[in-house]
């Protein structure tokens, strides 16, 4: 048995015409953090539904845990929680009762409990009884990633954690997510920021053009994909500059 | 129920409760048009009933629960688009607690409306002779009539593009009681619309109530009533249903 705890084999997508995904491979090993990085409409969220049993692929194959997203989706479901692309919250209630809700529906032991620790670990407790719908945009994410963990899942999914968020929240939930790691869960991330894989990430993968082009960590990638440039002074290349020079490739290959 | 509809369900009814407006606005056009018809056009409406407010009320309660019901279309889509829908489908919970919690909402809701609505028209001079039983089998066809419409709500709620496409559909509803024998009997209509008024649910179901209400029977009309109000919760239900799944595929 391979240590992955998620494995995706050979997963296609389409919607009518547009075939979204054509053939998406990868393996996220326990307790790692890994990132999908791909652009706007690159298919990530398609990915991460798929995983999460929210949609079902044309063909291929994923699991979860060893469970098969297709045919085990209940037992997937007991696996994973989903941080989606925008804040899951219930705005007419309070951060506490946010907390408790979902708690009550993992059916954990001691909601109040459990609700008033995440609180105090994602610096919530001053805000734990006012509407989330007045929470600012760092404030309503944390809380978002907080309900997450409700129940200690396997695998946690955060589809475009900071997308739409400024620079001062960004930093905020980063390093909740760094906190999150090593907490013994495999999260898997999506993004459209290099510095936030490059910040974050165990391991990357690029999804472009329906497909994963490139696998590993940063420093692999760098060296699968040197920029071609003449310089005068050793300098490292950024993930940016991998990313650029693996998409120019990716078009090349495409066009021939 | 399952305990996690229970806590879905505390949940939206906490909603209604911190956004009063929702019950607020459901209750005050139905007691509106129950003042403008007993007052303003009562006087010139000729019914055969010496108490025009008995004779409105069983449409007026209609009217508000088709009113009510497009805050359930509301609800839902808010839901698909905040992305807790979403939560809820990837956690360990079954599916069709989400649906029915919105449902057993709608039903709780509107039942509080109605009972508002009822107490407007007592003070408007409503009096009625039935026995608990009859006003048991009253609340019994107004919570299938909930029923039925709001399984239909769930069908835009969870389609729907828009907030106004999610509720647009509550519009005809709202509607088909001034065609029906709600506010005036159908036999002063001209032909074509005299053939719709009669054969639409509407009339049948408040020709029934107004019989339990005002004349001790179930009337003629009960059975036809019935068969509405249960034909269209199946259809939309089923449909409800093959809309929810078809979006999880
Ligand atoms: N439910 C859907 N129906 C039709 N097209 C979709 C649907 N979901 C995604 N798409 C399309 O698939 C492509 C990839 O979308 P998505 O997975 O959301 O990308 P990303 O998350 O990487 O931005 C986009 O072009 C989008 O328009
Ligand atoms: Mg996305």
């Amino acid at each position: 048995m391979s240590n992955a705890v998620i494995s995706v084999a050979e997963l296609k997508k389409s919607f009518k015409e547009q075939e979204v995904l054509k053939g998406v491979d990868f393996e996220v090993r326990r307790g790692e953090v890994f990132a999908l990085l791909g652009s706007n409409g690159a298919g990530k969220t398609t990915v991460v539904n798929i995983l999460s049993t929210l949609m079902k692929p044309d063909e291929g194959k994923a699991s979860i845990c060893d469970f098969d997203v297709q045919h085990q989706p209940e037992q997937v479901r007991h696996n994973i929680s989903l941080t989606g692309q925008f804040a899951a919250l219930d705005g007419l209630l309070t951060g506490r009762e946010n907390l408790m809700m979902i708690a009550k529906l993992r059916g954990v032991a001691n909601p109040g409990q459990v609700a008033d620790n995440l609180l105090a670990k994602f610096s919530l407790s001053n805000a734990a009884n006012r509407r989330a719908d007045r929470y600012s945009g760092g404030m309503k994410r944390r809380l978002d990633i907080a309900l997450s963990l409700i129940g200690k899942p396997a695998v946690i999914f955060l589809d475009e954690p900071t997308t739409g968020l400024d620079p001062e929240a960004r930093m905020e939930v980063w390093k909740t997510i760094k906190k999150l790691a090593g907490g013994g869960a495999t999260i898997l991330l999506t993004t459209q920021y290099l510095e936030e894989a490059e910040q974050l990430a165990d391991r990357i993968a690029i999804l472009h053009g329906g497909k994963i082009i490139a696998t590993g960590t940063l420093t692999e990638l760098k060296e699968m994909f040197p920029p071609a440039k003449v310089e005068y002074i050793e300098k490292q290349p950024t993930l940016e500059e991998i990313f650029l020079a693996i998409i120019g490739k990716g078009e090349d290959v495409n066009e021939q | 129920m399952n305990s996690n509809t229970g806590v879905l369900l505390w949940r939206l009814m906490r909603n209604i409760m911190r956004s009063p407006d929702t019950i607020i606005t459901v209750a005050v056009t139905p007691i509106m048009l129950l003042l403008l018809f007993v007052y303003v056009f009562g006087g010139a409406i000729k019914t055969g009933s010496d108490n025009y407010v008995n004779y409105l009320l069983p449409g007026i309660m209609l009217i508000a629960i088709a009113s009510g019901v497009a805050y359930t279309s509301l609800r839902l889509f808010t839901d698909v688009r905040s992305g807790l829908m979403a939560r809820f489908l990837t956690m360990p919970i079954k599916r069709s607690s989400v649906l029915w919690a919105h449902v057993l909402t709608s039903v709780v809701s509107n039942a509080f409306t109605v009972v508002v609505v009822i107490l407007a028209a007592l003070f408007m001079g409503f009096r009625s002779g039935a026995n608990i039983l009859d006003w048991l089998m009253v609340a019994g066809i107004l919570g299938l009539f909930t029923l039925a419409l709001t399984w239909l709500a769930v069908i835009p709620g969870l389609t729907a593009g828009s907030m106004e496409g999610a509720t647009a559909f509550s519009y005809p509803l709202i509607f088909l009681p001034f065609i029906s024998s709600a506010f005036v009997p159908t036999e002063t209509m001209p032909g074509i619309v005299r053939v719709f008024a009669e054969n639409q649910p509407v009339t049948s179901i408040v020709n029934a109530i107004r019989a339990l209400l005002f004349e001790g029977s179930v009337g003629n009309d009960i059975w036809t009533a019935l068969a509405w109000c249960a034909g269209i919760m199946v259809v939309a239900y089923f449909f409800a249903n093959k809309e929810f799944k078809r979006q999880l595929g």
